[in-house]
């Protein structure tokens, strides 16, 4: 191979390095308005009153959007007004819109808009919400559209319940003689994409909707427009350029629908919004809280029998993306792990805080801080090593997952492998903790990961390749270049297939759903696997098209024919043959007559045999494959001070197939990075009524430089045979266990469990003193 | 973006600033001093901060001056913390100095920007509050010539319209011995658990904290107690963490019982290291 | 003495050109760069001084455009992204994959020009001190470590 698997640049990196890569709010034309939400001070408040008649009077307000009841929104439930009405479910949730001639116009009204709130008590965790007596978010719960299957319990907090009912958990405990059960919890926190939301909208006088935003999911923002306003949905047109990072976070849909409501309060002229960073961390969608009770039981030799789960998701105010997110908690609800008994409640739980989106890993690095820290403090009861615990129930071909996949080596890759490598790597044999003198300790800890998307069953993917006249080619596909560098990878295996140079085929970096064949959306790792099977299948069509034209023109079979370097060829006879540039636009006879025509290569893709999940037990295939890996944390830690320093961070995945290798270890590391900030620093802090005190970036730090570990990192190729090249996904794994070997190896260096995230030196210390 | 419109003016000279402010005050303004003006940007974006005109001094000379005169190190309140950093002119304010935001944010926040700030922690003050320093404040009064101990109670005492000139320190104080720690809710970003400066002239430690209250300050019961010698170093800094007052801070950077905890081990580095250098 | 009242012509240097402009003196050189210039190379993280993605040079020095009024800047040498092209900075960071959304990248990249220009020999912990004015979400700063470190090391 000669594309694969190299480091080939990616193709939009010179307009990044010379700022003239553009991003959403870097359009702007000459009457544009502006748009600037008002959003909530409240976690929980009844709206007495809006009063904008100060604001109307700012010179150059063109509308004020407030009070009116709009459709409600919400992916599985409707239960979200776009705009408050009657009251407001949580700190930052959007009053009012002001629309106005400038940012500076429209922010001045905006702080001129007094709404009247009358304060409810407020549902402050997912531990409350489930509490009989806690105040209801919603009231009528039961009252809402709703997706089939989705089942939100009246009089309640809880939008919906998902169970895992595999083997016999009697029989499980039955045969467990060591037990350990604990609850763990972490807050919400937020992605923090460098680029926060934007969403500009037009309304053409044809009712055309234009809008362009930075979004992971343009093809869902006009399917839900439609469904949301009863939109002819071919009126709808996205527009997506460069994103500047999304991480899940862009790929709920939200802003937008703001953009189309102020649009449409102008007339339909064209109305920008942004969100500042304050809006972007509270008003729009974050990353959910957890609050878990873990219970995992094995025999005196430490073979896992039993794992019985309750996750209560803090889904905030709204239900959006909770629902799905709380059901991939069940569907991978233990780590990777052979357990034959499986009993799980996974519940999406209304609280008073910011609702989330997804967040890279989906669910899973959630679960796996829980579930792996319940592994380490399994192990310290067995009085095992915890990655000899690991080691020993480690999930196999021949296993069945939670939802009773029977799995094999390519849906589940090789999880022993990937324990061998980290042990390996990081030195594990040395001990998991080591006394550098009477203050210091350095520590280790495991995690192993998995990972299934667990995407709807119709989700689907399509490519188009043309031609340009020298026979070189351009690749269009509706994946999103968030910063995956997935289009550059796409462009590497069409490349790959046509036997040609990458720089040959360009890349279309924008997507217009208008003009780019659909890609679901640009989120859980399935790019490679969608849009690049996808682009095989639209390069063996163009392929196929171009051995036709010259299979009659050299009078051969179109089997015999071949292509690479931008020509085709008899197979036995390369020098026989025709350039691209001759057949791509139709091949004319010396004489002058022509036959073919221009060459359009189309592809699609859609995942085969995924399932919906048996309401009763879970049972169904939830996705295409899982991703596994094995990651170690190692940490200098400060026994006076409860301070630490992560020195090392190692992960070992099995993806299938290196495809560009610094694009991957960049994913991957990058991943690492975000994992070590969510576990070790990020989150949101609340005070009692529920307000978030932190919306600021220096108050809310991501890792900054500096701060990182020694990153190693090394790939297991396990092929994952649907996949093209055998690639699992890579965008995600490097997160999962992060969290969890942090929490692992803070354990153990300060001699004391450590249950809940973030993982500061102050609650470490609590833990250890504070209680005394 | 800053959500109101203000008047802003450069003034060239301390007399006219000082006139400006008076005339836009009365014309009722309500005018600000604005030297690196980072909290005012900042502030005022997020509607903490409210003004309809800004002075801008960072065009008097005096405001700039980074230099010795007659002995003393005289510092211009505009001039920025990275300046100040890079001249290295005064070791413990640029050790202070290089913890406060960051690098890049540094090159606009200034000294008399810190100090007078309306966020908390005003670390730039450490140094000068263990330094006896003295500050020069002008105003519709004319000149003041202060010990900063006698007019920095948790903040700069400033009279309507008056505004920090220069601080000028005795070079002793700048030769001294001294350690600045900074400690943070988690790794090596953010604002301070606890800062504590410290500088030890001739046998005498003496200590200023930021982070612990919502305001900097240096005591004198606390240097007392560090100082006197009956005890071990461990009792001595226990007696002066007697002495702190009811209000330490409990907020998102830390609680006020892990705020003492940072701060007795804090103290412990700051005396033992600076006790090191006698033995 | 400057008195600026209200809206105001005020004339730029950036990137060696002399940019006359119309601004108030309430708006921040970032806006007045993104939305009077379209010099969109600077970009809004925070509009707080937080993340660096609007850095920018005045006189060499780095600068959070965020953090500076436009009013302030006449009179001296402004310089963006835009006023970049083919430095050894720009080409470090594409080879060494220092980018993914590439969102903070011209930030990054311009507090790192004003590095190797002011402290071509800057050690680690220089380095350090600069860069932690930035915040990159995508990558775990290791390749913008090694773009840096390239740079000034071939010095």
């Amino acid at each position: 191979m000669t594309n694969i698997g190299k480091s080939v640049i990616r193709k939009e990196a010179e307009d990044k390095v010379t700022g003239r890569a553009k991003y959403t709010a870097d359009y702007s034309s000459v009457g544009m308005l502006f748009g600037k939400t008002v959003i909530s001070k409240h976690g929980h408040a009844r709206i007495n009153n809006i009063d904008v008649s100060e604001a109307e009077k700012v010179p150059g307000v063109r509308a004020i959007v407030a009070g009116e009841r709009f459709p409600l929104t919400g992916e599985e439930i409707r239960d979200r007004p776009p705009i408050a009405v009657d009251k407001i479910r949580y700190h930052g949730e959007v009053t009012a819109i002001v629309v106005a001639d400038s940012p500076s116009i429209a922010k001045k009204a905006a702080t001129l808009i007094h709404v009247d709130y009358v304060p409810l008590p407020v549902v402050n965790s997912p531990r409350e919400a489930v509490k009989k007596s806690a105040p209801l978010v919603h009231e009528n719960v039961a009252l809402y559209e709703k997706d089939e299957g989705v089942n939100p319990i009246p009089e309640s907090n809880i939008a919906n319940h998902t169970k895992i009912r595999k083997g016999n958990i009697k029989k499980g405990w039955d045969q467990s003689e060591v037990t350990v059960e604990n609850n763990f919890s972490f807050p919400p926190s937020d992605h923090i994409a460098m680029e926060t939301r934007s969403a500009i909208a037009e309304i053409k006088p044809n009712g055309d909707i234009h809008i362009k935003t930075s979004s992971q999911a343009p093809f869902m923002v006009k399917e839900l427009l439609s469904a949301y306003f009863n939109i002819e949905v071919g009126k709808i047109i996205v527009d997506t350029p460069l994103v500047g990072g999304g991480y899940g976070g862009k790929a709920s849909v939200q802003l937008e629908i703001l953009a189309y409501l102020a649009s449409k309060a102008v007339g339909g002229r064209v109305v920008k919004m942004m969100n500042e960073r304050e809006e972007d961390l509270i008003s729009s969608p974050c990353h959910m809280g957890l609050d878990a009770t873990v219970k995992i039981g094995c025999t005196k030799e430490g073979i896992l029998k039993a794992a019985e789960l309750t996750y209560l998701v803090d889904s905030g105010a709204y239900s959006d993306k909770a629902i799905h997110l709380s059901r991939a908690c069940a569907v991978d609800c233990t780590g990777p792990y052979r357990i034959d008994h499986i009993w799980c409640d996974s519940y999406a739980v209304y609280t008073n805080h910011p609702y989330p989106a997804p967040y890279r890993g989906f669910s899973h690095a959630e679960v796996h801080f829980v579930f792996e820290r319940a592994m380490d403090i399994l192990a310290r009861k067995l009085r095992m090593d915890p990655l000899e615990l690991r080691r020993k129930n480690a999930i196999l071909p021949g296993d069945t997952s939670p939802t009773q996949v029977v799995l094999n080596r390519s849906t589940v890759g090789d999880v022993p492998q990937c324990i061998e490598k980290v042990k390996e790597l990081s030195r594990w044999n040395e001990g998991q903790i080591i006394e550098v003198d009477k203050r210091y300790v350095r520590a280790k800890g495991i995690a192993c990961v998995w990972k299934n998307s667990t995407i709807p069953p119709e989700s689907s993917s399509g490519v188009v390749i043309t031609f340009n006249e020298d026979g070189t080619l351009n690749l269009i596909s509706g994946v999103v270049e968030i910063g995956t560098g997935t289009k550059t990878v796409l462009a590497q295996m069409v490349a790959e297939y046509f036997r040609m140079d990458t720089n040959d085929v360009y890349v279309r970096m924008n997507v217009d759903t208008q003009a780019t064949p659909e890609h679901w959306k640009t989120v859980a790792s399935r790019g490679t696997l969608m849009a690049g099977r996808a682009a095989l299948a639209a390069a063996e069509d163009a392929i196929n098209q171009i051995k036709d034209i010259a299979s009659r023109v050299l009078k051969v079979r179109p089997d015999d024919l071949e292509v690479g370097n931008r020509r085709i060829f008899l197979r036995e006879e390369p020098n026989r043959g025709l350039d691209f540039k001759e057949v791509v636009y139709g091949y004319t006879y010396p004489e002058g007559n022509a036959i073919g025509g221009q060459i359009i290569g189309r592809g699609n893709y859609i995942l085969r045999n995924v399932t919906h999940l048996d309401p009763e037990t879970g049972k169904g295939n939830p996705g295409p494959e899982w991703a596994v890996g094995a990651q170690v944390v190692e940490v200098e830690f400060d026994r006076r001070d409860y301070t630490y320093r992560i020195l090392k961070a190692i992960s070992v995945l099995d993806i299938g197939k290196v495809l560009n290798y610094k694009g991957a270890l960049g994913q991957v590391t990058g991943a690492m990075c975000m994992g070590l900030g969510f576990g070790g620093r990020e989150s949101f802090i609340f005070d009692q009524q529920g307000r978030v005190l932190n919306p600021q970036l220096r108050t809310y730090r991501p890792v900054q430089f500096g701060e990182q570990p020694e990153y190693i990192v090394e790939f297991v190729e396990t092929p994952h045979i649907d996949a093209p090249f055998g690639a699992r996904g890579a965008g995600e794994q490097g997160l999962l266990g992060m969290p969890a070997a942090l929490g692992n190896s803070l354990s153990v260096a300060a001699g004391v469990e450590l249950f809940h995230l973030p993982l500061i030196p102050e609650s470490i210390w609590a833990e250890k003193e504070g209680r005394e | 973006m800053i959500p109101f419109d203000f008047e802003y003016y450069r003034p060239e000279s301390i007399s006219e600033a000082v006139q400006l402010f008076i005339e836009l005050d009365q014309a009722g303004k309500n005018p600000v001093y604005f030297s690196g003006g980072t909290e005012i940007i900042t502030l005022g974006r997020i509607n903490v901060l409210y003004t309809n005109a800004v002075i801008d001094i960072k065009g008097i000379p005096e405001c700039q001056v980074m230099d010795y005169h007659e002995g003393n190190l005289y510092l211009g309140s505009c001039c920025t913390l990275v300046d100040i950093e890079e001249k290295n002119l005064f070791p413990l304010l640029t050790a202070t100095s290089k913890e406060v935001a960051d690098h890049t944010a540094r090159t606009k926040i200034t000294l008399g920007g810190n100090i007078c700030a309306n966020l908390f922690y005003r670390e730039a003050v450490l140094p000068f509050l263990l330094a006896d320093s003295q500050v020069i404040i002008a105003g519709p009064n004319g000149y003041r010539t202060e010990y900063i101990n006698q007019v920095f109670n948790q903040t700069l005492q400033l009279e309507r319209g008056e505004f920090l000139v220069q601080l000028i320190t005795e070079p002793d104080k700048i030769e001294a011995p001294s350690i600045n720690i900074k400690r943070r809710r988690q790794w090596t970003t953010g604002y301070p658990l606890v800062t504590v400066a410290g500088l030890k002239l001739g046998e005498e430690i003496r200590v200023a904290i930021s982070g612990l209250c919502p305001y900097p300050f240096r005591s004198q019961k606390m240097e007392y107690y560090i100082n006197s010698q009956d005890f071990s170093q461990r009792d001595r800094i226990e007696k002066a963490l007697g002495d702190v007052d009811g209000n330490v801070l409990n907020d998102t950077e830390g609680s006020d019982k892990y705020r003492l905890f940072i701060l007795r081990n804090t103290m412990l580095d700051i005396v033992s290291t600076l006790e090191g250098e006698r033995a | 003495m400057l008195k600026l009242t209200g809206t105001t012509n005020i004339t730029l240097n950036i990137n060696g050109e002399k940019r006359p402009v119309t601004v108030r003196p309430s708006e921040t050189l970032l806006g007045i760069l993104r939305g009077k210039l379209g010099l969109t190379g600077a970009k809004p993280g925070c509009l707080n001084g937080d993340c660096g993605a609007c850095t920018v040079m005045i006189d060499g020095k780095p600068m959070k455009s965020c953090l500076m009024l436009g009013v302030e800047a006449p009179g001296k040498k402004i310089q963006t992204v835009e006023g970049l092209n083919g430095t050894p900075i720009q080409r470090s960071f594409i080879e060494h994959f220092a980018f993914q959304c590439g969102y903070c990248t011209p930030g990054f990249i311009m507090n790192c020009q004003s590095l190797i220009d002011t402290n071509p020999n800057a050690p680690d912990e220089i380095i350090e001190e600069w860069l932690k004015s930035n915040i990159c979400r995508c990558t775990g700063y290791e390749e913008i470590e090694k773009a840096i470190k390239s740079v000034l090391r071939d010095k």
